[in-house]
C-alpha cells in the first residue's frame, strides 16, 4: 500500500547545532513577532534577537553559520521549547527549513506542537546528544538520518538510539499527526459523551446531548 | 485503591481510545485569545469546518491591547489587526467575545472571575498558564494553534494521561511570605523541567490554608516547572468563591453542582506516581537572579556561584550570568532595580493589587524606578477603583493602568528598554521576554515589587511592610 504523503518514517538531512539547555520559546521567537495573524513570514524571526544586535547586524549564531546553512535536523540539549505554548515557535523553524529535532528532552507543549506539525522530536542520552553535536559541529556536511521504525538516529558511520512517546511516533509513521479528521471521525461519540458531563446541562440529573453548556 | 482528582476528570471526559494509544478527551471549556487563534480559525475555514461546540468556547483580547487607553484603532497596526480577527471570527462562530466588554481581562483572570472555571473540567487554551485554572479544581491545560483547530473543530483533543506528583506543603507560610514565593520555592525545588510528563497536585495545610486568589497564583506557575497541569482539590474555600459567580448555578442547581464537585477530588487513598514534600515554614520571600524560574533565592540568600553548582547545571548558570552580568555570590539585597510591574495573569487580582498597596501607600518610588500596576481584567480595576487604590499608587509615583497582559511579555507598548532591570510580579525572566533583547527580569511577590519600587532595589517587603505584617492572606 502506498505511504501517504504525510507519513514521516524517515528524516534526513544536515544538521545544525544548536547547544544550551532550557531554550525556552520566547528566545526562538520573540513575542513582538507574534503579532500576526498567519504564521507564513514567521520563518524570518526565529531566534531573532541571537542573530541579529540592535541594529540589525548578523551576530554569531548557529543560523547564521554558512556551514549549517541547509541543515534540516536541529541537534538541542535538555528542556528545548520550554515556556510558552506558541506554536510559532515551531512553526518558526519549520520554516526556515527544519524538519526534525532531535535533543536531551523537550518541553512537553513544544513536542506537542511538533508533532502536530509532522516534525519528528525525539530524546537522545546527554552523552549522545554531546556526541551527535561534536560529530556535526566537526563535520556539518555529514547527513543524519532520522528513523522512527528502528528508532535510531545514523550519522557518519555511528547510530545512536532514540526515545520518543509513542503516539507521536505512531502517528508521525502513519502520516495521521493532523489529528482533526481522525478526532472528528468520532462524532457521535463526542456527542455521546457530553451527554454525561453535569456541567455542560447545569446538573441537570440526565442530560440531553445539547450542544449546550453551563449556564448564563 | 482510590483515584485522584486527574483519575476521575480524566475517565468522565474520555470520549474514545485512539489507534495512537491516546485518549479522545472532551474539552468542557475553551477560552481563546488574539494571539494563538487566528490561524486556528483559519485552518477550519480552509477545511469547511464549523465550530462544534460554539458555547463551550469564550473569547477575549490580553496580549496586544495597550494599557495607556484602549480607544480604537489600536496605534499599532498589527494588534489593530489582531483585534478585529478575534472580533470577526467570534462574531461568525457564534462565540461570546468579552474583549469590548466591562469583562474584558487577561484569559486567565476572567476565566475564575466570570466563574466559568469550575471544579472537574477539563479546560484548554492556546496559552501555557492555563494551568491556573487548576486552582479550582480543574483540569487545564496550554495548547498549541493545530490543537486549538481541533477543539473547535471537535470539541476534544488527542492527549496522553500524565502522571500525578503530589506536592505535600505542610506546616504554614510565615507572615509576609505568599503563593508567589511558595511556588518560585518548588520550581527552583524540583527544577525547570522536573515536571515534564506530570500533572502537580498541591495539597497539605499550608495549601489548604491559601485564599483562592493565591491558589491561583500556585497553579499558574505550574507550567514554569515544566507541568503542563497543576492543580488545587476543590474544598469549601472553592465553592465559596464560585458561589455567585455569573456562569455559576444558582439555588438548588448550585447544591447539585457542589456535590458533583466535592465527588471529583482526589480520594484520601488515592495513588499518585511520587510525592514532594515541604515544609511550608521553611519558605521565606524568593526572587528570581537567572534566565529562568528556577534560578531564584530566598530574599536572605545570595547568587549562587558557578564553580559551586552541581556539573549538570554549570553551563546554564553560566549562560544566565552572562546575560544578567549580576556578580557572583553578591546578596540578592541591594541588587538596584530600573522598573518595577505589579500585574499579569500570575499577580494581577485584586489581592495581588491591596498587598502592594500596603506596602507602598503614604510612601514614594525611588526616583531611579519607573514603577507601573496593570489590573489583570477591568473587574479587578472596578474593585481597585472603589478602593481607592489607583490613588494610592499614583500619589507614590506609579503608573496606574488598564487591564492588560502588558509588560509581562511586551507584546504591547509596555517594555523594559536596553538593560534596564525589572522588580516583576510576572511568571517568567526568559532573556527578552519583557521587550527588551538585554533586559533583564526578577521575579518576586506582588509586595517585593512593590518595595523594590520604593526602595530602588531588592529589599525583604517584610522589613517595609506596616506593623502586623502581610501574610499574603487578603
Amino acid at each position: 500500500m502506498a505511504e501517504p504523503e504525510s507519513a514521516r518514517r524517515l528524516v534526513t538531512g544536515r544538521g545544525i547545532v544548536l547547544r544550551g539547555d532550557d531554550i525556552d520559546t520566547d528566545r526562538i521567537i520573540p513575542a513582538r513577532y507574534l503579532r500576526l495573524i498567519t504564521f507564513e513570514e514567521l520563518g524570518k524571526y526565529a531566534f531573532y534577537d541571537e542573530r541579529f544586535d540592535d541594529s540589525g547586524k548578523p551576530k554569531p549564531h548557529p543560523l547564521n553559520d554558512p556551514r549549517f546553512a541547509g541543515g534540516a535536523v536541529m541537534l538541542v540539549n535538555r528542556n528545548f521549547g520550554c515556556g510558552s505554548s506558541r506554536e510559532h515557535a515551531p512553526q518558526s523553524l519549520m520554516r526556515m527549513g527544519i524538519r526534525a529535532f532531535v535533543g536531551e528532552s523537550f518541553a512537553e507543549i513544544f513536542s506537542g506542537n511538533c508533532t502536530a506539525l509532522g516534525l519528528p522530536a525525539v530524546r537522545v542520552s546527554h552523552e549522545d546528544a554531546l556526541r551527535l553535536q561534536s560529530l556535526v559541529a566537526s563535520d556539518p556536511t555529514v547527513e543524519l538520518c532520522v528513523d522512527l521504525e528502528s528508532l535510531t538516529v545514523a550519522a557518519g558511520g555511528q547510530t545512536v538510539a532514540f526515545t520518543m512517546p509513542d503516539p507521536d511516533r505512531r502517528s508521525l509513521v502513519a502520516g495521521t499527526w493532523d489529528s482533526t479528521a481522525m478526532l472528528l471521525a468520532n462524532r457521535d461519540a463526542i456527542v455521546a459523551a457530553s451527554a454525561r458531563i453535569p456541567y455542560l446541562h447545569g446538573f441537570a440529573q440526565s442530560g440531553a446531548a445539547s450542544q449546550g453548556g453551563s449556564r448564563g | 485503591m482510590g483515584r485522584t482528582l486527574l483519575d476521575k476528570v480524566w475517565d468522565l471526559h474520555k470520549v474514545a481510545s485512539l489507534p495512537t494509544g491516546q485518549d479522545q478527551l472532551f474539552i468542557g471549556l475553551h477560552l481563546v485569545h488574539e494571539v494563538t487563534s487566528p490561524q486556528a480559525f483559519q485552518a477550519l475555514a480552509d477545511r469547511g469546518l464549523t465550530v462544534l461546540f460554539p458555547n463551550r468556547t469564550f473569547a477575549t483580547v490580553d496580549h496586544i491591547v495597550p494599557t495607556d487607553g484602549q480607544r480604537r484603532p489600536f496605534a499599532d497596526e498589527l494588534a489593530e489587526q489582531m483585534m478585529r480577527a478575534i472580533e470577526k471570527n467570534a462574531r461568525t462562530h457564534g462565540i461570546l467575545f468579552f474583549g469590548n466588554t466591562d469583562d474584558q481581562g487577561i484569559v486567565h483572570i476572567i476565566g475564575p472571575e466570570l466563574g466559568l472555571t469550575q471544579p472537574g473540567m477539563t479546560i484548554a487554551c492556546g496559552d501555557s498558564h492555563t494551568s491556573t485554572h487548576g486552582a479550582l479544581g480543574s483540569i487545564a491545560f496550554g495548547v498549541g494553534t493545530s490543537q486549538i483547530r481541533d477543539i473547535l473543530a471537535t470539541q476534544t483533543l488527542s492527549l496522553s494521561r500524565p502522571k500525578v506528583r503530589r506536592i505535600e506543603v505542610t506546616g504554614a507560610l510565615a507572615p509576609g511570605v505568599t503563593a508567589k514565593d511558595l511556588i518560585i520555592r518548588i520550581i527552583a525545588d524540583l527544577g525547570v523541567n522536573g515536571g515534564i510528563g506530570y500533572a502537580y497536585e498541591y495539597g497539605g495545610p499550608a495549601i489548604s490554608a491559601l485564599p483562592m486568589e493565591a491558589r491561583l497564583t500556585m497553579c499558574n506557575m505550574s507550567i514554569e516547572g515544566g507541568a503542563r497541569a497543576g492543580y488545587i482539590n476543590p474544598d469549601s474555600v472553592t465553592f465559596e468563591y464560585l458561589k455567585g459567580r455569573r456562569f455559576v448555578p444558582t439555588g438548588g442547581d448550585f447544591d447539585k453542582a457542589v456535590r458533583f464537585w466535592k465527588s471529583m477530588a482526589s480520594d484520601a487513598d488515592a495513588e499518585y506516581a511520587d510525592t514532594y514534600a515541604l515544609d511550608g515554614n521553611t519558605v521565606e520571600p524568593m526572587v528570581s537572579w537567572g534566565i529562568n524560574p528556577g534560578q531564584a533565592v530566598g530574599v536572605t540568600g545570595r547568587l549562587p556561584r558557578v564553580s559551586d553548582a552541581r556539573p549538570a547545571d554549570k553551563e546554564a548558570l553560566a549562560k544566565a550570568y552572562d546575560h544578567t552580568g549580576f556578580e557572583q555570590g553578591r546578596t540578592i539585597q541591594g541588587l538596584p532595580v530600573d522598573v518595577a510591574f505589579i500585574g499579569s495573569c500570575t499577580n494581577g487580582r485584586i489581592s495581588d493589587l491591596r498587598e502592594a498597596a500596603r506596602v507602598v501607600k503614604g510612601r514614594k518610588v525611588s526616583p531611579r524606578v519607573k514603577a507601573l500596576v496593570v489590573p489583570g481584567s477591568r473587574a479587578v480595576l472596578r474593585q481597585a477603583n472603589a478602593e481607592g487604590l489607583p490613588e494610592v499608587f499614583r500619589e507614590a509615583g506609579f503608573e496606574w493602568r488598564d487591564a492588560g497582559c502588558s509588560m509581562c511579555l511586551a507584546m504591547n507598548p509596555d517594555k523594559l528598554t536596553g538593560r534596564q532591570v525589572c522588580a516583576s510580579s510576572s511568571n517568567r525572566n526568559f532573556i527578552g521576554r519583557q521587550g527588551s533583547p538585554h533586559g533583564r527580569t526578577l521575579l518576586m511577590s506582588p509586595a517585593m515589587a512593590a518595595a523594590a519600587a520604593i526602595a530602588g532595589e531588592v529589599v525583604d517587603a517584610r522589613q517595609v511592610l506596616p506593623a502586623g505584617g502581610g501574610n499574603g492572606r487578603s
